[in-house]
Order: C-alpha cells, then sequence, then structure tokens
C-alpha cells in the first residue's frame, strides 16, 4: 500500500493534478475562516459592480487630510473624465482646424489639451459642420474648462435650524487621504454580481458546494456501480443478465435526459444542493458498474479466489479480502471522473435552470445561471462568468490529471 | 449477408425495446414524485400563466388528453396513442402553441446545429490524434496538453469563451440567434446568409470540445495498435510503412466509431447547454424557456424527443458498425 501511494505520487501527471486540486479545497476551508462574510449578503445595490478596491467617500472627507503636490494630478483627473469619443472629436476639430493629423495623439491627454487651448475658437466656423454638433464643441470646451480649473470643491451640511447649507469644509485638488486611515474600505477582488454579491466570497463558497455536490455525487454512483458490478460480475446467472439488461438501457438512454425529467419533477421548492448531488449519483453509474463487472468477471476464476472458496470462506470475505484490492485502483479512477462529471452536470442543469434553489446555497452553475440570465458575457462583465468557468476547467482538469496519472501508474501500458 | 442479418435484427430489437423503455422513464418519473401529480402540474401551471381562460382550457384539455383520472395502465396508453399521433397536447407557457407545433420549429435547428458539429469533431479529432500518435515528438508534445485542456472545458464554457472573443470583442460574428432580428424566415439570400453567419459561433463551440476528447482517445488507440504484434510481424515481413498504417489507423478508428455512440449522450447534452449559451432557436434554448415557464408537456416532449434523436443515432452507428467491422460478422456466424 505504501509503496503503491508513492508510485502514485511519483508520476507527474498526477502530482499536478493533485497539487490543483489540494490547492482549491485549501483555497475553500480556509478562505471563509479569514473572510466571514455571507456568501449570499447582498452588499451592492445595482449590477455588476467591477473589480476593486471601494472606498467609502463620506469618510474619506473625514480622514485626516495630506497635501501632496504631484505634477500629473491634474492630467490624470482629466484624462479620466475625458472618454474616448470625446478625444477623437476633438483630434477631428483640430484636424479641421488645420493641424496636421500626424501630430496629433490622442492618448497623450496633456498634448492633446495644450494643442486644443491654443487652437480652439468658438467662433470658427468649420465648413460642413452642423450646429449641433458646435454646439457639442462648446460644451466639450466649457467642460474642459471645468476640469482645468484650479479650485477645489466645498463640502456643505444642511443647517437643520435654519435650513439652509452652510460650508463646513473644503477639498483641495491637492489633498488626498491615506487609504489605512479610512475606516471604510472594502476590496472587491472580484466585483459584484448581478444581485450586488461579491463575487469571489460568493465563489469560495459555490466551490465549496460543488465539490461537496461532486463528492456526494460521485459516491453514490460508485456505490451503486461497484455493488451493481460486483453482484452482476460474481453472483452471474440471472442476477447478471438483469443487471446488464438495467445497465445496457441507462447506456443507451441520455442520463441527460433523466436528470432534466427528475429534477423537474422534484419541483423547485425540494430542490436543495444534496438531492440534486444524489439525484445525478443516481444516474450516472452506468459506467462503473460495466467496467466493475468486466473486472470480476476476469478475477472470478483466478486461482486464489478458488481456493479462497474451497477454504470455506463466505462471499462477502472473498469479494472484500480477494475481490475488492484487485479492482480497488480502478474503483479509485471512477471515483475521481465522477466527481468531475457531477460536477459538471450540476453546472449545465442549472443553466437550464433546474439545479438547487438559488436562496440556499450558491453553486459555480447557478452563478453561471445568472450571468448567463443577464447577460454579463454581452456587457463585458468578464468577472461574473470568467472566474467560474476557470474554476470548473480548474477542477475537471485536475481530476482528470489525477486519473490519467493514475492510469499510467496501474497500467504500465499506456506509459510513454 | 446472412451473418449481418442476425446482427441487425438484433441491433433493431434492442432498439425497439430501449424505445419502449424510455417512453416508461418519461411517462413514469414524473409521476413517481410524492403527492398529487395533477395538483403539482396545475399549481405550477398556474404560476406560469397569467390568462385565468388559458389556465382553465388547458385544465379541461390536458385532463381529457391524459386521462389523469383514469388508472396508471391506462393512462400510459392514452400516452403512447397521443405520441403516436404527434399529439403533445398544449403549451402551458406559448398557449394557445401546439407543443407538436413548438417542437418542429426547433427540431431542424438543433439537427442542423449538433450532428454536423459532432461528425465534423469527431473526425478532425481523429485525424489529430492519429497524427500525435503517428509523428510524436513535438506535435504530440504540443496537441495534447492543449487537447487534455479543451476537453475538460465545459462545453458551456466554451461556448462562452468563443462567444466573447468572436462575438462581443472581435465582432466577427453575432454573438446570439439563429438568424437577425431583423429578419423574418424565408428564402431569400439575406436571410440564408444570416443563418450562416449566425451558425459559426455555436458550431464551433461544439465542435472544438468534440475535438479534445476524440483526439486523446484516438492517439491512445493508435499507440496501443503501433506496438501491437502485427505491426512489428509486418515490419519483420517488410510491408511498406504506409501500408502498415493504413491498418493500424483502420483498427484504431473501429473502437472510435463504438466510442462515439456511447458518448453522443453526453455530446447532445453538452450542445443542448451551449444552444442556451448562444440563444439559439433550437431544443435547447425550447428546454430553457419551458423550465422557466413550468411547462409541464414541453419538457416532456423535449425530453422524449431528445432521447428519440439519441437511439436513433446510436442505432445508425450500429449499423454502420456493422458493415465496416468485418469481425461483427464473423461473430455472428458462429
Amino acid at each position: 500500500m505504501k509503496h503503491t501511494i508513492r508510485q502514485v505520487f511519483r508520476s507527474g501527471k498526477f502530482l499536478l493534478g493533485f497539487i490543483i486540486f489540494l490547492a482549491l479545497l485549501l483555497i475553500t476551508i480556509f478562505y471563509p475562516l479569514i473572510i466571514k462574510d455571507a456568501p449570499l449578503a447582498i452588499i451592492g445595490r445595482g449590477t455588476f459592480f467591477p473589480p476593486g478596491i471601494y472606498v467609502n467617500v463620506y469618510d474619506s472627507i473625514g480622514s485626516p487630510q495630506y497635501t501632496l503636490m504631484l505634477d500629473d494630478a491634474a492630467a490624470n483627473r482629466i484624462a479620466s473624465k475625458l472618454s474616448n469619443d470625446d478625444r477623437l472629436a476633438m483630434r477631428d476639430w483640430l484636424v479641421a482646424d488645420g493641424i496636421p493629423e500626424n501630430q496629433i495623439d490622442i492618448n497623450n491627454t496633456k498634448a492633446l489639451l495644450d494643442q486644443w487651448e491654443n487652437n480652439y475658437d468658438p467662433k470658427k466656423q468649420v465648413e460642413g459642420m452642423t450646429l449641433a454638433k458646435q454646439r457639442y464643441y462648446l460644451r466639450l470646451n466649457t467642460s474642459l474648462q471645468g476640469l482645468l480649473s484650479t479650485e477645489g470643491a466645498i463640502i456643505a451640511a444642511n443647517n437643520p435650524q435654519s435650513g439652509a447649507l452652510e460650508e463646513s469644509d473644503s477639498v483641495a485638488q491637492t489633498d488626498y487621504v491615506n487609504i489605512k486611515e479610512v475606516p471604510n474600505v472594502r476590496v472587491l477582488p472580484l466585483g459584484t454580481d448581478n444581485f450586488g454579491r461579491d463575487v469571489l466570497t460568493e465563489l469560495v463558497s459555490a466551490l465549496a458546494t460543488s465539490l461537496k455536490i461532486g463528492f456526494v455525487a460521485g459516491t453514490v454512483a460508485t456505490l451503486i456501480g461497484l455493488v451493481l458490478g460486483l453482484l452482476a460480475g460474481y453472483v452471474g446467472g440471472l442476477m447478471d443478465d438483469i443487471i446488464m439488461f438495467f445497465t445496457n438501457l441507462f447506456t443507451v438512454i441520455p442520463g441527460f435526459v433523466l436528470l432534466i425529467l427528475i429534477s423537474f419533477s422534484i419541483g423547485q421548492e425540494h430542490r436543495g444542493a444534496f438531492t440534486i448531488a444524489v439525484v445525478i449519483g443516481f444516474t450516472s453509474w452506468v459506467w462503473t458498474t460495466r467496467a466493475v463487472r468486466a473486472q470480476v468477471i476476469s478475477l472470478r476464476n483466478r486461482d486464489h479466489v478458488n481456493l479462497s472458496k474451497l477454504s470455506g470462506h463466505s462471499v462477502v470475505h472473498i469479494i472484500v479480502a480477494d475481490i475488492l484490492p484487485y479492482i480497488a485502483s480502478y474503483v479509485v479512477m471512477a471515483f475521481i471522473l465522477q466527481i468531475s462529471f457531477g460536477i459538471l452536470a450540476e453546472a449545465g442543469l442549472s443553466i437550464l435552470g433546474l439545479g438547487p434553489k438559488t436562496t440556499e446555497v450558491p453553486t459555480l452553475g447557478l452563478m453561471m445561471k445568472w450571468a448567463m440570465i443577464y447577460q454579463a458575457q454581452i456587457l463585458g462583465k468578464w468577472w461574473a462568468y470568467l472566474p467560474v468557468v476557470v474554476t470548473i476547467a480548474l477542477i475537471t482538469f485536475s481530476m482528470n490529471l489525477m486519473n490519467t496519472g493514475l492510469d499510467q501508474v496501474f497500467n504500465p501500458e499506456l506509459r510513454d | 449477408m446472412k451473418g449481418y442479418r442476425r446482427y441487425f435484427l438484433n441491433k433493431a430489437l434492442w432498439f425497439v425495446v430501449t424505445l419502449v423503455c424510455a417512453f416508461i422513464l418519461n411517462f413514469i418519473l414524473p409521476r413517481l414524485m410524492p403527492g398529487d401529480p395533477v395538483a403539482a402540474i396545475v399549481t405550477r401551471m398556474a404560476v406560469g400563466m397569467s390568462n385565468a381562460t388559458g389556465v382553465q382550457a388547458i385544465y379541461q384539455q390536458y385532463t381529457e388528453l391524459f386521462g389523469t383520472n383514469r388508472p396508471m395502465l391506462q393512462q400510459f396508453f392514452i400516452y403512447v396513442n397521443n405520441v403516436f399521433h404527434g399529439d403533445f397536447g398544449f403549451s402551458f407557457s406559448q398557449y394557445p402553441r401546439e407543443v407538436a407545433d413548438v417542437i418542429k420549429s426547433a427540431i431542424w435547428w438543433t439537427i442542423c446545429l449538433q450532428f454536423p458539429a459532432i461528425i465534423v469533431g469527431w473526425l478532425i479529432g481523429n485525424t489529430l490524434g492519429a497524427l500525435a500518435a503517428y509523428l510524436k515528438k513535438g506535435f504530440d508534445k504540443v496537441l495534447m496538453p492543449v487537447s487534455i485542456l479543451v476537453s475538460n472545458f465545459p462545453a458551456f464554457g466554451m461556448a462562452v469563451i468563443l462567444m466573447v472573443v468572436f462575438g462581443v470583442t472581435l465582432k466577427w460574428f453575432p454573438a446570439s440567434g439563429g438568424y437577425g432580428f431583423d429578419r423574418i424566415p424565408d428564402f431569400s439570400w439575406q436571410f440564408i446568409w444570416s443563418v450562416i453567419v449566425h451558425y459559426q459561433l455555436p458550431f464551433w463551440s461544439i465542435v472544438l470540445v468534440a475535438i479534445g476528447g476524440q483526439a486523446i482517445g484516438m492517439r491512445s488507440m493508435a499507440i496501443y495498435e503501433l506496438n501491437a504484434d502485427y505491426v512489428k510481424y509486418s515490419r519483420f515481413m517488410g510491408i511498406k510503412d504506409r501500408k502498415i498504417i493504413g491498418y493500424v489507423f483502420r483498427n484504431a478508428m473501429l473502437p472510435q466509431v463504438t466510442g462515439l455512440a456511447l458518448s453522443i449522450g453526453t455530446m447532445v447534452a453538452g450542445a443542448l447547454v451551449a444552444e442556451i449559451i448562444f440563444s439559439y432557436p433550437g431544443l435547447g434554448y425550447t428546454m430553457l424557456t419551458a423550465v422557466m415557464g413550468g411547462d409541464y408537456p414541453l419538457i416532456s416532449a423535449t425530453t422524449l424527443i431528445i432521447t428519440l434523436m439519441v437511439l436513433i443515432a446510436m442505432f445508425l452507428l450500429d449499423i454502420i458498425y456493422g458493415f465496416i467491422d468485418p469481425r461483427i460478422k464473423a461473430t455472428q456466424l458462429d
């Protein structure tokens, strides 16, 4: 046993898969210990806040202020306000004004603004320009001047007695706060989803649930497959015929269809993550049964099994002591594949709207489903779907690597 | 032909048996659940619909059509009878359209999308796998990890990524739908062109996922065959490499046909989800709307049609397999 395990871990493929899997598992264990937010808590009002550090504006006004004289502050400020369309429009005007196009760099905000300030003349008539466009340039110019002003912003508070606004403070353009001194800062590394939940916290929790679903589904499927395979292979006869009839039947009838029918029949109210996992397990035992049966049949008439029979051991003893050890490696491999299949099946079901209830637990499939329903992929909100896809791919990839590695250890023929 | 006849009869019989069982499962599974199925269906139906007269009409029609007040066995025969007449009742969510009508408009989209995609994926995957086994070295080193990665990608993940890259960012192809929103289905060139353009992304997303799995399978089959005794013997006899490779690939190919037959169910399931991502007007998308609307007759009919499609595909593959593998005939003659 010790030797086998050492050999298994010497396989590079298995090791890589195992490390990826272990890393994912450890994340699901330790992340909730460090960050104790409820995964389904709705914190954002609005959909799909982009990833980043969220600093409380109100608190940052009250925090100690530091004056930093930075040269590029004004340029950065304008650059963030100036949209790409505005830049293109500015270039068009400047070109119309007679400045060669190759001298204008719309990505260099400072140079662009200098050119604009030196050349823009609101009274100039550009040939062929509509009145609306002229007005647009006037507005653009005004707003640019507003941006270029060096005055600060005034903070006013409402006086409860008189009802008038009174200046309480002012913020200069050179004022900074230290983010450590702002009491409320929330880091959302993956932004929020369509409900306004923290995607990263939800993702970790979903990963844990999905792994559990995969584990339960895999256990159920492997157990059923093992028992039926052993019965069919060892007992044989009529038992074998009956079991093989059903096995062949369910090989042909798509498991996904059964899954859909059963999940729909259970109804939205009763569909918990555990139920879904068990249902997935009940529809995916076929391959394990087939393979276990084939292996058991080849083992059944080996000498050591016959010896055991002659010694008067019970059927259970023979199966446990003389047959199981020989098929153990195979069963472990099948189990690993079933886990990854279970996770994929849950995701597929959830996208169809037949997954676990949305309000109870997050699962990878449900996250994907809601991202799709809110069209995150078309709106370019990558943080809502890409981490989910990558996580699912990582799980299945690690499981398959482990499986391939084990296969190569136990079937030397397959080694490169 | 004598040997084949038994093989085909055997396969046909098995086809009929599975079909009957699929019917039974499709009928019985929703009725096995605890509680009164009619009441459950009616409440769900009421939730999905706002039209009171519609609910009433469906309820009456449903009880009449399915005979829900009669014994189970009788219900089953009514159900089978209805199915054979193509009568699946009204759709709850798209009332007053009939289920048969909804499915009729969706099924061709699915058939024309999935079966070419699966076959093309199978062909490309097998060619690549065989090349990897034969050429080894660099090609194998690049192809294998890529194949493993791609085949592990969930079908919907591949769909989303293709959609974002080619549909949303690069804007080469439209990101969703089966044809342009501004078109009415007809036989004009613009419509056909619009369909072809919309076809590309769903098609390639299914092909790519299929390629990975098939390439891996073909590669290990071909490596196994290349090390077989008959190859060594042939080399020893001085038979040309080209001819040996012909034998090897034929032998390696055969299990891949069975492999395709066995994996076609999973592939179709994946492709159905890919359809949903692309809002492709096929059976997958129909199923989604049916689930959203709690539309029991539509779901039941869709799952039945999908099972039927998969069963027919498997049956055809079995028949083809019988023709291309002479060993089948030999075993049947014994």
